[in-house]
């Protein structure tokens, strides 16, 4: 990618973020069919997709906001659902650094799962350190890419939103969401256990008033995946040390 | 017009987190501690809203065979273990759902 051009960069970006595009227009669709359902107004469901423009806390409001919860508990839990992106951040500040602030600002909103996915992936296949970088018009290329496919599939998710009859059962569609997000993640024990604790608690406090039993459960489930690991990586040391 | 400041401040929050690392050009690593706990935040999250749409749909806990969302649910999480296809688990659980609700009705 050093030897590209901006503009060969940015459309190699493009290209590789199409076929992710393929797979989040169904998502987008849904989002926008739930948001209204959930009886956010047609304007701000598709607002939320420009504002927010991270799927999983847009599907987070529209459940909540459907659940009647409380302005404070929607930020808040949509907030910590987007913690990851700090990861994100974290991960892309190596490769982005040399940039000028315009720059990192402005790719700092694109930083979607699915850009990052895409982008990283190609950043790491060559160093850091080589000249001639294009590397920011490359995730300019696929975020924009990305922007483009999720405000389309909104738009056309909240069209067709006012008129899919209840009996369907598609506030159903989230919950199944979050299913296809979260189990291909699950790899290791310390994941189970991350989610086992989150649910059990979340269960058992779903009772407690303005819906904090997911932040709760949320809480519980990292604390049980840390400390998993702790755990099992200090039998392994101490494993190493006998034998 | 809470509605409108809400996903403003889920915007605000979100844009805040994205760039937290890109904001000035010197920003350092991720702390170790910070990076294993964020680690876990996705899986915690969204077990956190799935187990309780899964066995409480009404608001209360139901285990019985009148709940359909339970084994629909269980289902698709078998569907997205082997298949890794979003779009098919999400078919694959609302296929199980209506299957369920016609034969229990």
């Amino acid at each position: 990618m050093e030897g590209l051009s901006a503009r060969a960069a940015f459309a190699a970006g493009v290209r590789d973020e199409l076929p992710v595009v393929a797979g989040v227009v169904p998502f987008g669709m849904i989002y926008g069919a739930l948001a209204v359902a959930a009886g956010m107004p047609p304007a701000l469901a598709q607002a939320a997709s420009a504002i927010v423009f991270a799927g999983s806390a847009q599907f987070l409001t529209a459940q909540l906001v459907g659940n009647g919860a409380p302005a404070a508990v929607i930020v808040a839990s949509a907030a910590v659902v987007n913690l990851r992106h700090l990861l994100y951040s974290a991960s892309v500040a190596p490769y982005l650094r040399p940039l000028r602030t315009l720059w990192r600002w402005g790719l700092a909103y694109l930083l979607t799962d699915e850009a990052y996915a895409v982008a990283i992936t190609r950043f790491r296949a060559q160093p850091t350190r080589l000249p001639a970088l294009r590397r920011h018009w490359y995730l300019l290329g696929a975020g924009l890419t990305l922007w483009a496919g999720w405000q389309a599939s909104t738009a056309v998710g909240v069209l067709f939103g006012a008129r899919v009859p209840e009996s369907w059962g598609l506030d159903f569609a989230l919950p199944l969401t979050f299913i296809a997000l979260t189990v291909p993640t699950i790899r290791h024990r310390t994941e189970v256990a991350a989610a086992a604790a989150a649910g059990t608690v979340a269960v058992a406090a779903a009772g407690m008033p303005l819906k904090l039993g997911l932040l709760l459960g949320t809480v519980a489930g990292i604390a049980a995946g840390v400390f998993t690991r702790r755990y099992s990586a200090s039998r392994m040391r101490s494993a190493r040390e006998t034998t | 017009m809470t509605l409108w400041l809400t996903v403003l401040a889920i915007g605000a929050a979100t844009y805040g987190l994205r760039v937290a690392f890109l904001a000035r050009s010197t920003a350092g690593p991720l702390p170790v501690l910070l990076g294993e706990t964020l680690r876990f935040v996705p899986v915690a999250v969204l077990s956190a809203i799935i187990f309780p749409a899964l066995v409480q749909p009404g608001g209360v806990l139901d285990l019985s065979t009148g709940n359909a969302r339970l084994p629909a649910g269980l289902l698709a999480a078998l569907d997205a273990w082997r298949t890794r296809n979003a779009l098919a688990t999400v078919g694959a659980g609302m296929a199980a759902l209506w299957a369920l609700q016609a034969v229990l009705r």
